[in-house]
Parts: structure tokens; C-alpha cells; sequence
């Protein structure tokens, strides 16, 4: 029974160090939850927001930065949309492509239509590319994504964004919670909330650091509750000096529950110290 | 006599052939469904989407966490298959080797493997049952849709199953019947057959988790194309298929090393430490000369889940499974230094060791070295304040410790030096006779030092002086240069201590009983890290039951900590622990009996 009890403890003393090591030696990250599909309001979008919302999806969603980044696992695409009319007059461009927005539309959907050397499928001589097709598998970008991110390149790169805005109303693939016209569940806390309604596309929020809004980080020790219940329900009635009318959607009153709204009064109240 | 032993043959023709026809079955049936494929290209497509779930699509029970649930039965399910399928594949060898040497210890040893593996094989088809009803209960869509395109083979896959265990059951016992002569060679070929279904058992149900993760012959919507064939040669089914049938062997060793050590601790009888510890010895050869080559199929593992798809590449090796590989490195750091201390410990079974204990500490240095580069992150996920104050996501003076070139030289270096423990200690109770010994320990001691050279130019001049084609490409010429020294010092070695003069007998049975402890340590760490290994192979898919096919929306499609990930693995590894030394002690009992004096009528 000695030697039972002593390989038992023996035992269970290496199984509580690997797991103390593992749970108290590591950092422990929070790991993001699954992606979900974004209603897109496109009624309500000026370029501006589209564009923005492309800069959101290329870092975000589309998870584009994984692989385009200054680590050399894909190439940079700061200058893509300047290059596209180059590449489609390149030998070895195998795709339909004719104008620089198409080439970008088919850069993302069919990859291998032009692969830059050095960046091809190992083994294939830069003939098939590695990329995925960001429309399907687990990035699953709908079109009006995708179209915000060519407006983006397009931006980034200083070309002309020919990119027209969608005209429907919204998108969705049938992966939200509910059935269309369902009730949505009430989110949980103001982070949810901003990141719902995106309020990082345009302000700075919760690490987010959008530009076409005022910077929120410090909101609270400037503006009090009412001010800011006022700037959501009717963001026109008070403009903060160098922002434009009617770059805020003016119908978050209607689509967010009042609990809701009382959370990111009561987040947004808080930010005094900066973030 | 003559009529049983035809029975056995009858029986043993018609389960070869039920193999057989199974096995033709399976292709024959997909041949046939891809004939039908073609033919029907018109018809409406005969199998539905892959399923859109909901939070109600998934069933619950009030107190249970389901993801948890079919975790942990799933874990212990493959800890038990792994090592029942293991422990036939060795033990096939030895009698094999018993039968080519006459050596009757290697029959018994044998015996004694497959009979501690009979109790486990119970487990593993209680657990398999247990796995099938949680499926069944907490993720009924997944398994309607799995065993929609794969319904052929798990049927067969059943069927099987029975053939596994007729072969085991008339393996085992009829141990002791079939012996001598042409019988022996009937007992060896039932192994071989055990095996065969064995390994076909496991490339099965490999073929049903690689399709989650690479699926193949479905379009993009899940619809099933017909071709079971190509669901089940899937992407990643080969890569898996060698990295199990491998790292199965290593731990099938570590395991009946522990039950080695465990008998060893409890006997009292010379004779019988002496037999345990012999036999110890032999299960952490097995272990250990899996061990080896084991890093190289993880790498082509990895490389192959990088060229099936880069962002679940990334997502395996660059973000918070990432830290995962550093858990990694330090189990498998621990499973080395054990492994050498527990040759180091045999040293002392001779007295002729004494002339090589000097070299101990200088290969422990190596070792220590070489597990402390492997242990050095790379990229760190960092908070921007733990950026700030370190200057970027790389240390100054040991961040080029962490990239692949440093950490492949590491585990190199470490896999050669304990192939130099393990010489040592083969030397340790002998001295050479042959005319040339000075010549040819000249030779292997150039040949460690060329190769270790090699090393080193190939990873730090290949590795950080040249571009990223070379940095990669220099890992293949570092494991051809270790497996090339292994192999030529196996061979000038063999050849060197052939008809060696024996100076001092290794007297099995004098080794301390710390020694066993580290063999304990090394089924442990290999549980443990299967558990980490196997949740980190299935958590890459993240919120996908099938990889883009179909997606995971229960509420614990969530990736969790590694806190959270590791208790998990834990707690499964004790649970798994308490069976096996269960079982363990089931294996001693067997052997005990007592005499009721008086209760009996005379």
C-alpha cells in the first residue's frame, strides 16, 4: 500500500505542477469569441463610413493583417490598389480582370489569378497563391464587405475609390441569433454595446481608434450624462467643432434597448482618466 | 489435437478474409458511389447542406457542460486506443525477437504486456461507447452529418471491431497453447493480423477527425459529393495517420514502463525486481526510440497544416496556441531529462559504468542547454505596456533564441545526446575486442563532432545569415545529419562490440528506487501531454465543427484559456492515471491467492 500511495501522490504532484505551471506560469489571454455577422446599415453610410468600415474589416474581421504584414508572410498592401494596373498588364496575370477595382474584387475572391513572386503556394513557382477565398470558408466576407475593403485599399493607397456604396438595405447570411424580424438578445455590457454598434469605426473607444468622430476616451470628465444621452438620440442637436452633420447614424435610439443605452451612458461617464 | 487446431485455422482463414472483404468493401462501395456519382452528375444532389445550427440546436443537461463532457470521454477514449493499439505493435516485436533468439524472456515479457493492456482494451470500448452517447446526446447534428458521408466506415468501423477483439482474445489466450514450431509461428501471425486491423481501426476513425479539420469531397456548403474516398484521404489524414501510428508507440511504452516500475516498487523477491526492472528497461527503449523520431513527424505535421491552410498555420503557431508550444517544449524538455536520468540511474546495474560517469554531467549540461533554447519564446502576445517596457515583441539578447533555426539546433543536439546516454550505457558492462576500437571510436567521436558542426552551420549561418528559403530549408539537412549519426553509430557500434568481452554483468534489479519514479514521470508527461496536444490539434478549428463547412453555435464554441484548457487536460489525466494504476493493481491481484483454511467442506 506504500508504494501505491507514494506513485499516487508522486503522480498527482506532477499532474498539479504542469497544470500550475500552464495556468499561473503562462500569461493567460482572453481569447476574442467567435466572430459575428454584422448587420451593415448601408442606407445610413457615407464613403467616409465605408471606407472606415473596410479599415475595420482589413483589421478585424477579414483577419487580412494575420498574413499582410511587415512579417513577409504575404505582401504588403499599402500600395495594392497603385500596382493593380501594373499587375494586370504583368505576363503572368491569369485572371478576367479589367479595371483596378475588379482586379482587387478578384485578388480577394480568386487568388490565384495573379500571385506575387517570392509569395506563391510552396512548391507551385508562385502559380497558385495561399490565400483563401475571402468570400467563403471562415472569413465568409458578404459583397458589401468585400466592397468596403477595395474602398479601403483604394483609400490607403491614395487612388480614386470608384467603389459605389451598396444599395441594399442590410445583410445578412442567416447566421445572427434569430430569425429575421426575432427580437435580438439584450448585450451585456457597454463594450458589447460599442462593439455592436461599431462606435470604434469613428471615435476613439474601448482601444478602438477611429478618426471621423470626436475622440471619446476622455469623454467622461468633459461632457455629463445628459450631453451625452443627447449626442447618441439626436447626434446633430450639439456638434463638436471640426466634426460634420449627419456623419452619425440618427437612429441608435431606435435600435438600442434603454438598459442598453444606460450602460454605455454609464461606461462613457467613467472615461475621465483617458484609456 | 489435429482436429482443434484446424478449428483455429478455419477461423483464423475466415477472419482474414472477413478483413478482407471488409476492406475491399469500403473501396468497392466508394468505387461504386463515385460510378454513381458520374452517372447522376444531372440528378438533383442526393445529400442535404452541412446543417445551420442554433443555441437550441444543441440539447442540454441542467448541471452538465457538454463541451467539457465529450472533452474529457473523447480524451480518455483516445489515451486508452492509443495505448491498447500501441502495446500490440511491441509486443508483436519482442516475440518476434524471442522467437529469432530463443530467449524465453522475451515471451514472457511479451505475455506480460499484451495481459496489461487486456484490462485497458475494456476501457478503451466503455469509453468509445461513452464518446458515441455524448455525441449522440450533445451534438446530435454533427454526428447525423458526420456519419452521413461517413456512414460505410463507421459501420465497418464496428464490424471491425469485433474482428479486433477476436484476434486480441485468441492472441492472448492462446499465448500458452500456441507455442513451439509451426503453432508459434500461427501465434505470431494472429499479432501480425491484430495489428493490421488494429492500425486499419485507427486510420478510420483518424479519417473522420482530419475531415473536420481539411474536409474533402464536400463543396462549399457541406453538400457530399458521394465519394467516400476522398472525404476519408482528406488533407491532413496521411500527416496524422504517421504522427499517431508514432507518437502511439512512445507512449504505449511509457505506459507498461510505469506498470514495469509500479511491480518493480511492489516486489520483494529478488528475482522479481530483477524482472521488472529488466522489463522497464525494455518498455523505455520502446518509448524512447519513438521518442526520437517523433519531433520530426510534428513537424511535417505542422508544415502540412501551414500548406493546407496558412491562416489555421497561424492560428496553430501564432497566436494563443502558440504559448501551447512552450507548455510543449517543457513537457517535452521533462520527458528527456527523465529519460536520460533513468539511464543514467541503469548506469549503476554494472560496475563497468564507472569509467563513463564522468561524461554524465557533461551531457546534462548539453541537454539542460539545448531544453532551455527550445523553451524561449518567439513572438510574445504582449500588453502594449509589456511591449513598451521590452522594446517590441522580441528580447534583445535571447529573442534569436526563439525562432525555428536555434530551436531546431536545440532539439537536435538534445536528440543526439541522449543517443549518446543510451551508447554509453549499452557500453557500459563490456569492453570491445576488436583490433580496430581505437580507430573506430576515433571515427564516431569525428563523426559526432562533423555532424554537430553541421549543425550548428546549418542553423546559425543557414538560419540568421541567409534568406527565409534557406532558414527553412536548412531544418531538412539537420535531421538527415542526426539520423545519419545514429545510424552509422548504431551500425560501427554493433559491429565494434560484437563478441565484446563482459567485464562486469549488468545485475538487473540494483538500480535505486528513484530510478522508477522518472519512468513514472515519463507516462505522466506523455499523458499529460497528448491531453494538451490533442485539445490544441482540435481547438485550431475555433468556432467550426467542420473547418468553413459548418459552423460550431453552441454556447461553448468559445476558444478558452489556457488556464481553463489545461485543468481540463488535467483533470482528465488524473482520471486517466487512477484507471491505469487501477488497472495496475488489477494486474497484481490476479496473481494473489488465499487459502481459507476451513471455509470450504473438505
Amino acid at each position: 500500500m506504500g508504494n501505491f500511495l507514494r506513485v499516487v501522490v508522486f503522480s498527482l504532484i506532477t499532474i498539479v505542477l504542469f497544470a500550475g505551471y500552464s495556468g499561473w506560469g503562462i500569461p493567460q489571454i482572453k481569447p476574442a469569441p467567435p466572430p459575428k455577422e454584422e448587420k451593415l446599415d448601408l442606407g445610413a453610410m457615407t464613403m467616409d463610413r465605408f471606407i472606415a468600415l473596410g479599415e475595420k474589416i482589413y483589421k478585424g474581421k477579414g483577419t487580412c493583417t494575420l498574413c499582410h504584414n511587415e512579417l513577409g508572410r504575404a505582401p504588403m498592401l499599402d500600395n495594392a490598389a497603385a500596382t493593380a494596373a501594373e499587375r494586370l498588364a504583368d505576363p503572368g496575370y491569369q485572371g478576367t480582370a479589367e479595371t483596378v477595382e475588379e482586379f482587387l474584387y478578384e485578388s480577394m475572391v480568386d487568388p490565384t489569378a495573379y500571385v506575387v513572386a517570392g509569395f506563391g503556394k510552396k512548391g507551385t513557382n508562385d502559380t497558385v497563391s495561399p490565400m483563401t477565398d475571402v468570400s467563403a470558408g471562415s472569413t465568409r466576407l458578404s459583397e458589401a464587405e468585400i466592397s468596403a475593403l477595395i474602398a479601403y485599399l483604394q483609400d490607403l493607397a491614395g487612388a480614386e475609390v470608384t467603389v459605389e456604396i451598396p444599395t441594399g438595405v442590410a445583410e445578412d447570411d442567416g447566421e445572427e441569433d434569430g430569425e429575421e424580424g426575432e427580437a435580438r438578445a439584450p448585450l451585456e455590457s457597454a463594450e458589447e454595446v460599442i462593439e455592436e454598434f461599431a462606435c470604434g469605426i469613428c471615435h476613439v473607444i474601448a482601444g478602438e481608434e477611429g478618426e471621423l468622430g470626436p475622440d471619446l476616451s476622455k469623454i467622461g470628465a468633459d461632457r455629463d450624462r445628459d450631453f451625452l444621452r443627447r449626442s447618441i438620440l439626436d447626434p446633430n442637436a450639439e456638434l463638436t467643432e471640426g466634426f460634420e452633420e449627419d456623419m452619425m447614424p440618427p437612429d441608435y435610439g431606435e435600435q438600442m434597448y434603454a438598459k442598453e443605452l444606460e450602460m454605455l451612458l454609464d461606461y462613457m461617464a467613467g472615461l475621465k482618466e483617458g484609456e | 489435437m489435429r482436429d482443434r487446431l484446424a478449428k483455429t485455422g478455419w477461423l483464423a482463414l475466415a477472419l482474414v478474409l472477413a478483413v478482407l472483404v471488409l476492406g475491399g468493401g469500403i473501396e468497392a462501395v466508394a468505387a461504386e458511389s463515385a460510378a454513381e456519382t458520374v452517372a447522376e452528375a444531372e440528378a438533383p444532389p442526393l445529400y442535404a447542406p452541412a446543417p445551420r445550427l442554433s443555441v437550441a440546436d444543441y440539447p442540454t443537461i441542467a448541471g452538465v457542460n457538454s463541451r467539457v463532457v465529450v472533452w474529457l470521454v473523447a480524451q480518455l477514449h483516445l489515451w486508452f486506443a492509443a495505448f491498447v493499439l500501441a502495446v500490440p505493435i511491441f509486443v508483436f516485436i519482442i516475440e518476434a525477437i524471442g522467437m529469432k533468439t530463443r530467449d524465453k524472456r522475451f515471451d514472457d515479457m511479451a505475455y506480460e504486456f499484451i495481459k496489461v493492456s487486456i484490462t485497458a482494451y475494456s476501457l478503451t470500448a466503455i469509453s468509445g461507447g461513452l464518446l458515441v452517447f455524448s455525441l449522440l446526446i450533445f451534438y446530435p447534428h454533427l454526428f447525423l452529418y458526420l456519419s452521413t458521408i461517413f456512414k460505410e466506415t463507421m459501420f465497418y468501423y464496428a464490424i471491425l471491431f469485433f474482428a479486433e477483439s477476436a484476434f486480441l482474445y485468441i492472441y492472448y489466450y492462446g499465448w500458452h497453447w500456441l507455442q513451439g514450431g509451426f503453432r508459434k509461428w500461427v501465434h505470431l501471425t494472429l499479432g501480425l493480423l491484430l495489428n493490421a486491423v488494429g492500425t486499419l481501426l485507427m486510420f478510420l476513425a483518424n479519417a473522420w477527425l482530419t475531415f473536420m479539420m481539411s474536409p474533402a469531397g464536400v463543396d462549399a456548403a457541406g453538400v457530399f459529393g458521394g465519394d467516400t474516398m476522398v472525404s476519408i484521404h482528406n488533407y491532413l489524414w496521411n500527416p496524422f495517420n504517421l504522427h499517431r501510428f508514432i507518437a502511439n508507440i512512445a507512449y504505449g511504452g511509457s505506459i507498461v514502463g510505469a506498470y514495469a516500475a509500479f511491480r518493480f516498487l511492489s516486489a520483494t523477491a529478488r528475482d522479481q525486481k530483477a524482472h521488472y526492472d529488466w522489463m522497464g528497461y525494455n518498455a523505455n527503449f520502446i518509448a524512447i526510440s519513438a521518442l526520437l523520431p517523433l519531433p520530426f513527424a510534428g513537424y511535417y505535421l505542422s508544415a502540412e497544416f501551414y500548406a493546407y491552410s496558412q491562416q489555421m498555420g497561424i492560428t496553430l503557431m501564432g497566436g494563443i496556441f502558440a504559448w501551447m508550444f512552450i507548455i510543449q517544449a517543457v513537457l517535452i524538455g521533462a520527458l528527456f531529462l527523465s529519460a536520460n536520468y533513468y539511464l543514467w540511474c541503469g548506469m549503476g546495474r554494472s560496475d563497468g559504468a564507472v569509467r563513463y560517469n564522468k561524461y554524465i554531467k557533461y551531457i546534462a549540461v548539453v541537454i539542460v542547454a539545448s531544453f532551455l533554447v527550445w523553451f524561449t519564446p518567439h513572438t510574445l502576445v504582449l500588453t502594449n505596456e509589456e511591449l513598451k517596457a521590452l522594446g517590441g515583441p522580441y528580447h534583445k539578447y535571447i529573442g534569436p533564441l526563439g525562432i525555428m533555426p536555434a530551436k531546431n539546433t536545440a532539439v537536435n543536439l538534445m536528440i543526439l545526446f541522449t543517443f549518446v546516454s543510451f551508447v554509453i550505457y549499452r557500453r557500459c558492462n563490456k569492453v570491445a575486442t576488436v583490433s580496430w576500437v581505437k580507430a573506430g571510436n576515433a571515427f564516431l567521436v569525428a563523426l559526432f563532432a562533423t555532424g554537430i558542426i553541421n549543425l550548428f552551420i546549418l542553423g546559425i549561418y543557414h538560419g540568421y545569415f541567409t534568406n527565409t528559403v534557406y532558414k527553412v530549408a536548412s531544418s531538412w539537412p539537420q535531421v538527415v545529419t542526426t539520423l545519419i549519426i545514429i545510424v552509422v553509430t548504431v551500425v560501427v557500434d554493433n559491429l565494434m562490440y560484437k563478441g565484446a568481452r563482459e567485464v562486469a554483468p549488468l545485475q538487473w534489479g540494483r538500480v535505486p528506487a528513484r530510478s522508477q519514479y522518472a519512468l513514472f514521470l515519463l507516462a505522466v508527461a506523455f499523458t499529460w501531454l497528448m491531453g494538451l496536444m490533442g485539445y490544441v490539434r482540435s481547438g485550431i478549428r475555433q468556432h467550426w465543427h467542420v473547418v468553413d463547412i459548418m459552423r460550431d453555435n453552441s454556447t461553448e464554441a468559445f476558444t478558452p484559456t489556457i488556464r481553463y484548457a489545461t485543468n481540463v487536460v488535467s483533470v482528465g489525466t488524473v482520471i486517466f492515471m487512477a484507471l491505469v494504476i487501477f488497472v495496475f493493481w488489477l494486474s497484481q491481484v490476479g496473481g494473489r491467492k488465499t487459502v481459507p483454511a476451513g471455509y470450504w467442506k473438505e
